[in-house]
């Protein structure tokens, strides 16, 4: 149950965040949700949207540089102590976190974790075993 | 120039190749297996008449009368070293065509170098010139793989520029078939190759780099082409650099060096063995100088090359500075050919950044930023005064290939630019990771440093 996330390489300047998220407008492609990870002077993008292997397409033959890694996410109570709760999960595992991001969709009480697992695999099991609830890209979309 | 730079690039002289012919080795003409002392004699004759025909140029003429020095005079070829310099201010000051020593109605053809650096230079040549000059592009040509049998791409610029014709007439005096493509059109370039399958194509290294760029987006392999083989030319480049075209296109790649100012193409080429371009010394007198001191520099140590044509008519060259850095290797070639080999050239004396004090050479970056896994061969130099000390920023574009969506990697890839660079020039600068494609390519000789030290007052 893992995900397909594109990240994009960005320059930190005016106008560039706003280019690939045009494109993917345009094509129809309907954003999910997007993180950005920057220093002073690049910046790294990362997205889940409907259709990842369109977007991949559209944004390549833009001419932008698109990687796919596949992510976990999870889905938490919106309230006090729920990413506490998972996070403890993944840190008694020994699961080593690369970097995550939380969103809130639909209804908006439920928040979803996006976590990027070095063994993305062994991480769903674990979570799994615990009993906390990993969607997969029908469930998200 | 210092020493340390002529001993951290003496490494890069010696070739990739480590065993004998990548091609069958083939010489077309007799002249290069000459016994070393026979041409050494051949030399002198043929400086003595250089001196003769130039002494017709007014340049020439009056500082000869001021010197004393008559053909006559030129006991050995190291009186060579009595000759006056020539240089592109001699050239532009004896604009447009002021040291031909025919008269106008002997030329046959004129050629010009691009006015990059301002007003340009014109090159003249009578019928003989134009034989000797197809001869020189025949041999280096026969000495990296062509055969009569095969077509030839040539995608160079046709005109004023003598890269298109040169080897043009080169490849007509092989026997070869032509394909005239010029320069620019890639998409075009790669339909004619796709198309016609040539076996030779011949460009600059970068324009070859570009054309591999552009069939990937077009969903064309180049390993799929029919080209066999390239003479590249027209603009310095590196040993790394051939061996990332060469992965690229399944091409074998071959270097040639010439200037306009002395003929063109033809000065000097590869042979199979592809470590170090043969020298045609039958018909130019090469030396190799320190630029500042003007003193010869030692075998395989770099320096200014220093060129007398021996046997240009229209326009006899007198120890022209090139301002082309390369070293000298006097070893006899496995190949059979006679003559000294230089090395690729790796830089212009005046193309020598003096960044904080230090030499810097742009094809040190070039060869920092090849080292590092991962870095596509687009990058700018550029360099600033902003304050009391120069500043060095390198731009590079992030290869496709290599991207990660961790911010830890995308900055160690930072970092190790960053060292390599250092390593390589002593120097460091502030490197930038930029978004492919957004450098500018050009169909001809690639901008790779940009000095605004020249534009701030
Ligand atoms: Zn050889």
């Amino acid at each position: 149950m893992k995900i397909h996330q594109l990240s994009m390489f960005l320059e930190n300047k005016p106008g560039r965040l706003s280019e690939p998220c045009r494109l993917l407008a345009d094509a129809g492609i309907s954003i999910v949700t997007l993180s950005l990870a920057d220093t002073q002077q690049f910046g790294i993008m990362r997205l889940i949207v409907h259709d990842w292997e369109k977007a991949r397409k559209v944004l390549e033959s833009a001419g932008c540089v698109v990687n796919v890694t596949e992510v976990v996410a999870t889905e938490v109570d919106d309230q006090p102590g729920g990413l506490a709760k998972i996070l403890e999960v993944i840190e008694q595992a020994k699961v080593n976190i690369e970097y995550m991001y939380a969103f809130t969709f639909r209804s908006g009480d439920k928040a979803v974790l996006v976590f990027r697992f070095n063994d993305p695999d062994a991480a769903v099991e674990v979570l799994k075993a615990k009993g906390i609830n990993v969607i997969g890209n029908v469930e998200l979309y | 120039m210092s020493n340390r730079v002529l001993r951290q690039n003496r490494c890069a002289f010696s070739g990739v190749n480590m065993s004998s012919f990548v091609v069958e080795n083939r010489i077309w003409d007799p002249a290069e297996l000459m016994q070393r002392q026979e041409r050494a004699a051949l030399q002198l004759e043929r400086l003595r008449e250089t001196v003769a025909r130039a002494a017709r140029v007014p340049f020439y003429q009056k500082i000869f009368e001021k010197d004393g020095i008559t053909p006559e005079k030129l006991k050995t070829l190291d009186d060579l070293r009595r000759l006056p310099f020539t240089t592109k201010d001699d050239m532009r000051d004896n604009y447009p065509l002021g040291l031909c020593a025919v008269p106008r109605a002997e030329l046959a053809r004129i050629h010009g170098s691009s006015g990059t650096t301002g007003v340009p230079t014109f090159v003249g040549y009578t019928k003989n010139d134009l034989k000797i000059w197809a001869n020189l592009c025949a041999r280096f040509l026969v000495a990296g793989g062509l055969r009569p049998e095969h077509t030839v791409q040539v995608a160079f610029g046709y005109g004023l520029f003598t890269g298109g014709f040169g080897l043009h007439y080169g490849i007509e005096e092989v026997g070869a078939a032509i394909i005239p493509a010029a320069s620019g059109n890639t998409p075009r370039q790669i339909m004619l190759m796709r198309d016609l399958e040539p076996d030779v194509l011949i460009c600059t290294p970068s324009y070859a780099l570009n054309v591999a760029e552009v069939m990937h987006s077009m969903g064309l392999d180049p390993h799929g082409m029919s080209v066999k083989y390239a003479h590249f030319g027209g603009e310095m480049w590196t040993e790394d650099l051939r061996v990332e075209i060469e992965n690229q296109t399944g091409i074998l790649a071959f270097n040639n060096y010439g200037l306009s100012e002395i003929i063109g193409p033809g000065v000097s080429g590869e042979c199979a063995v592809r470590e170090g371009m043969h020298l045609q010394e039958d018909h130019f007198l090469v030396e190799c100088l320190d630029p500042e001191t003007l003193e010869p520099v030692e075998d395989y140590a770099y320096g200014e090359l220093v060129i007398t044509a021996l046997t240009r008519e229209a326009m006899p060259m007198i120890r022209y500075r090139t301002r082309d850095i390369a070293a000298m290797d006097p070893c006899l070639c496995e190949c059979g050919r006679t003559t000294r080999r230089m090395s690729r050239v790796m830089g212009r004396s005046d193309d020598m950044l003096i960044i904080r004090g230090v030499n810097v050479f742009p094809s040190q970056i070039e060869e920092a930023l090849l080292a590092v896994e991962g870095t596509a061969p687009h990058y700018l130099i550029e360099v600033d005064r902003p304050g009391a000390l120069d500043e060095v920023s390198v731009k590079v574009e992030v290869n496709p290939g290599f991207f990660s969506d961790k911010m830890s990697e995308m900055q160690d890839l930072r970092d190790r630019i960053d060292r390599k660079i250092q390593g390589y020039t002593g120097l460091h600068a502030r490197v930038e990771l930029v978004a492919p494609k957004t450098i500018e390519r050009s169909a001809g000789k690639a901008v790779r440093v940009i000095d605004h030290r020249l534009t701030r007052k």
